[in-house]
């Protein structure tokens, strides 16, 4: 069976900057990747693009064999994939509830279903703030929410962008915790981040981009074994 | 005293409902689509005229009749917008605010005429609503019972907004997407459904209060930009997007009409304006409204460079400067008279560019200026007995010294907000030539404006005209390329930052406002003096869209821009009016469709062109990419 993400030969561009190079790399199904690299290196954009967001201007992304790119952002996530974006874009004048309805889909045959009452579960805060308007809430209720209402959508495939940015320690425990827990649920994820520690306690692979173009792809085993790829690429 | 103040209080609520009906849509759409929709007053003037028409052909006596018919003229112009949206604003949701504006008014245009074909010039009484035929005696006042129920209609129609918008999933997205549309779709909501739904309902709207108005008032085809200008200020008032505002204002605006007429009829319009200038200075945002978060998400279109003139275009310049110096040996007369008219209008079209290009400051009222300009010398003329050089150097500073106050007021706000309060100070300087009928002769205006002897004959006059305008255009362009038009600039820019290298960025766009009004002054007295007369439509709104509609047709983002688009835009409406009666559908045509092909404008579409051969020659790769960029 073939990856369930695929790009090749990425190229995208905000106006005039080439911002993606030719970024390519593939991800398998059940998997947790990592794309790491520093500020602006390009892992944003390249999950714009994925998204239909950014308008690839050439390469390929396949999702399950599907070419997907230059599709729009709805069609795109209709199709499974959930984009949960850096800065959140809670919808801060709707409750909590209404936040999730908005992403609410149909059931998809082979993903779990996620109903509110499931995600309050994993998200017990959630649950306890229903109505609260999302502008109310902490970063880190806010971090839960954007997860939430993400995946009330029921994707096959998780673009979570540097969820643990901004967030004190105890929370970023708690979103590892959660991303091994939707990671046990079937889930595919790939996953922006700085923070090494933070992407090898949940990623099985990563991939390393730096000025748009990729330098590494490979497990994270083999990225901590190689200290000269992480101090050329991560390190600050 | 107290039945007066009841049944005012009262008139004043009935005549809130329409309103209310048409700014909530207008509110609505603008939320989610970030389109200042000036089509929306048409839209109610045609649920006004298809309700005339519905109701008569149904029976008007029957309860089913007259109700079905207002309710299937509001389905239909609900259907009439989904065609607007799905063939027009649809295609430039990407194209910057004043483009889509233009369109909208290019739309205006055409459903004048497509109503003046259709019901002709006449105006239509409307029908009676069967049940709602008689009054109610309130304190020894007959009270009609039709106005009671439309007292009713505005919280009962407020009443279902609220649910809709609470309790349905429709109205969730609506809420959210007003917000973060991007967002929305990457949830996996079909935005163009979500746009054209929402366009559907808010057109809807105005068709229904437009049809709910016909026991009031006659359909007539004056009502769309009356009704717009009104829906405008209601809108800005109650705060953009807020539907409880909306109805607050509407009915703060019915009452304050009500009882102005009562009690200062002179100035009634002006006391509207005069309101809503007082609520926007006090609260910028309108009475429910919020400073705009993170602004509309999704339209990431940067402001392109004002670049200066390269040696081509200079030289382009140059030549059409000595063409036009050389054009009355060569022309016959009626073609100088055009000529005159378009070089007046080309200075016109510049002054309003330096406030909106560098300045990023739009404006909808500039011809308050020009046409304080044109009173400032008839008054000159007709009280002082000045002679036309003096009035000429008199009459632009009336129009500075209203930038002047005006421009205080108006650069403490940005974008929409400030084109609306240009516009209601522009209303209030077209009341007062309206209403003044002691000084200014009201509607009949001020004849015998006439120019010097020596500058009687066409040719003097327009060598006079072409002067003056071309002096002023070059002083103009100086100025964008000085230390006040870099600094403007960069207001525009990033305020913040402008600010903090130690510039007053609000001084900076106050003195250009005052610049711009100056120019447009004097722009105005030439235009007195060549036309003779002055009348308060030299600064209704027409006036001022059509200073828009060169800038914008000509392109922001040169200075050359404008001049053309004077030149394109005076010369293309001069030549419909002669050939076709219905020269307004075309114009409007025209206007929509230069909009959807070139939504740089007509200099910056030429610049676009150049650009991506100058690149092809280089880079096949680019262009491209160009290209899909360049894709919706
Ligand atoms: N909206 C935008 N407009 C222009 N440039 C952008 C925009 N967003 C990001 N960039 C630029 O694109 C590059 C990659 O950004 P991004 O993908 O956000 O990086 P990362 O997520 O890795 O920090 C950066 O140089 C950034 O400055
Ligand atoms: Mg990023």
């Amino acid at each position: 069976m073939s990856a369930l993400l695929e790009i090749s030969g990425l190229d995208a561009y905000y106006g005039r900057a080439h911002i993606l190079q030719g970024v390519g790399f593939g991800m398998g199904r059940g998997e947790v990747l990592a794309l790491m690299g520093r500020n602006g290196a390009g892992k944003s954009t390249t999950m714009k693009a994925v998204m239909g967001l950014v308008p690839p201007a050439r390469g390929e992304i396949r999702f399950d064999g599907q070419r997907i790119e230059g599709r729009e952002p709805f069609e795109i996530a209709r199709i499974g994939i959930g984009y949960v974006p850096e800065e959140r874009r809670i919808f801060s004048e709707l409750s909590v509830m209404e936040n999730l309805s908005v992403g609410q889909r149909p059931p998809r045959e082979g993903v779990p279903h996620w109903t509110p009452e499931r995600l309050f579960a994993l998200f017990p805060n959630l649950g306890r703030m229903r109505d609260r308007p999302g502008g109310a809430m902490s970063g880190g209720e806010q971090q839960m929410l954007t997860i939430a209402r993400t995946l009330m959508g029921n994707p096959r495939l998780v673009l979570l962008d540097e969820p643990s940015e901004g967030l004190a320690p105890v929370i970023v425990e708690e979103m590892a915790k959660t991303i091994l827990a939707l990671k046990g649920e079937g889930l595919s994820i790939l996953l922006s981040e700085q923070n090494l520690h933070f992407a090898g306690n949940v990623a099985d692979r990563a991939a390393i981009i730096e000025k748009g173009i990729i330098r590494f792809t490979g497990t994270m085993a083999e990225l901590k074994a190689d200290e000269a790829i992480r101090a050329q690429y991560l390190s600050v | 005293m107290f039945d007066l103040i009841l049944t005012q209080t009262l008139n004043g609520l009935a005549s809130a409902s329409s309103l209310f009906l048409v700014a909530s849509g207008l509110s609505i759409i603008f939320g989610v689509t970030r389109i200042v929709n000036f089509a929306h007053g048409s839209l109610y003037m045609l649920g006004a005229y298809i309700g005339w028409t519905l109701v008569t052909w149904l029976g008007p006596t029957s309860g089913l009749g007259f109700w079905g018919g207002v309710g299937l003229a509001a389905l239909l112009v609900a259907i009439i917008g989904v065609v607007i949206e799905v063939a027009i604003l649809r295609r430039i949701y990407q194209a910057p605010e004043l483009f889509q504006l233009l369109a909208t008014f290019g739309v205006v245009l055409m459903i004048q005429d497509i109503a003046l074909a259709t019901w002709g010039a006449e105006d239509k009484l409307g029908p009676r609503a069967p049940g709602f035929k008689s009054f109610v005696i309130l304190f020894d006042n007959r009270f009609p019972t039709y106005e009671l129920l439309l007292i009713a209609i505005g919280p009962l129609v407020l009443a279902l907004l609220w649910f809709l918008f609470q309790k349905t999933r429709w109205g969730t997205l609506v809420r959210a997407a007003t917000q973060d549309r991007e967002m929305v779709a990457a949830l996996g909501v079909n935005q163009r459904l979500l746009f054209t739904s929402v366009f559907a309902f808010g057109a809807g709207l105005a068709g229904l209060g437009g049809a709910l108005q016909l026991p009031r008032e006659a359909a007539t085809l004056h009502m769309d930009l009356s009704m717009i200008s009104e829906a405008f200020v209601v809108v800005v008032v109650g705060g953009l997007g807020s539907v409880t505002g909306a109805y607050l204002a509407a009915v703060l605006i019915g009452i304050l009409h009500a009882f102005g007429i009562l009690i200062f009829p002179k100035i009634t319009l002006v006391l509207v304006f005069l309101v809503m200038a007082v609520v926007l200075v006090v609260k910028p945002y309108g009475l429910m409204g919020r400073r705009p978060v993170g602004a509309a998400r999704g339209t990431a279109t940067a402001e392109p460079l004002l670049r200066p003139a390269d040696r081509a275009a200079k030289l382009a310049g140059l030549v059409a400067l000595i063409l036009l110096a050389a054009a009355p040996l060569v022309t016959p007369d009626y073609l100088l008279l055009t000529l005159t008219e378009l070089v007046i209008f080309a200075l016109f079209a510049a002054s309003l560019h330096f406030m909106m290009g560098p300045g990023g400051m739009a404006s909808f009222g500039h011809a308050a200026y020009f046409g304080l300009g044109a009173y400032g010398a008839a008054l000159a003329v007709k009280w002082l007995g000045a002679p036309m050089e003096p009035a000429l150097i008199f009459a632009p500073f009336l129009a500075g010294i209203a930038g002047v106050v005006f421009g205080w007021f108006c650069v403490r706000l940005s974008g929409v907000y400030l084109a609306m309060l240009t516009l209601a100070f522009a209303q209030i300087a077209w009341a007062t030539a309206f209403q003044w009928v002691e000084l200014t002769g009201g509607d009949n205006g001020i004849l015998g404006v006439w120019p010097s002897h020596w500058a009687v004959s066409k040719t003097a006059f327009y060598y006079l005209a072409l002067a003056i305008c071309a002096a002023c255009v070059v002083l103009l362009r100086v100025m964008v390329f000085s230390p006040l038009g870099y600094a403007l600039r960069a207001a525009r820019d990033n305020p913040l930052r402008t600010e903090a290298i130690g510039i007053d960025t609000m001084r900076v766009q106050w003195v250009a406002f005052t610049i711009a009004a100056f120019a447009a002054g004097i722009a105005g007295a030439l235009f007195a003096f060549f036309k003779g007369s002055v009348f308060p439509t030299y600064m209704a709104i027409p006036r001022s869209v059509d200073a828009l509609l060169m800038v914008l047709l000509g392109g922001v983002q040169t200075v050359s821009g404008p001049i053309v688009g004077a030149f394109a835009y005076a010369g293309l409406s001069e030549q419909l009016m002669k050939m076709t009666m219905y020269w307004r559908f075309t114009l409007g045509l025209s206007i929509v469709l230069l909009v959807v092909l070139f939504p740089r404008g007509l200099v910056g579409g030429f610049l676009a062109l150049r650009e991506r051969r100058d690149r092809s020659d280089k880079d096949g790769a680019v262009v491209t990419r160009l290209a899909t960029e360049g894709a919706p």
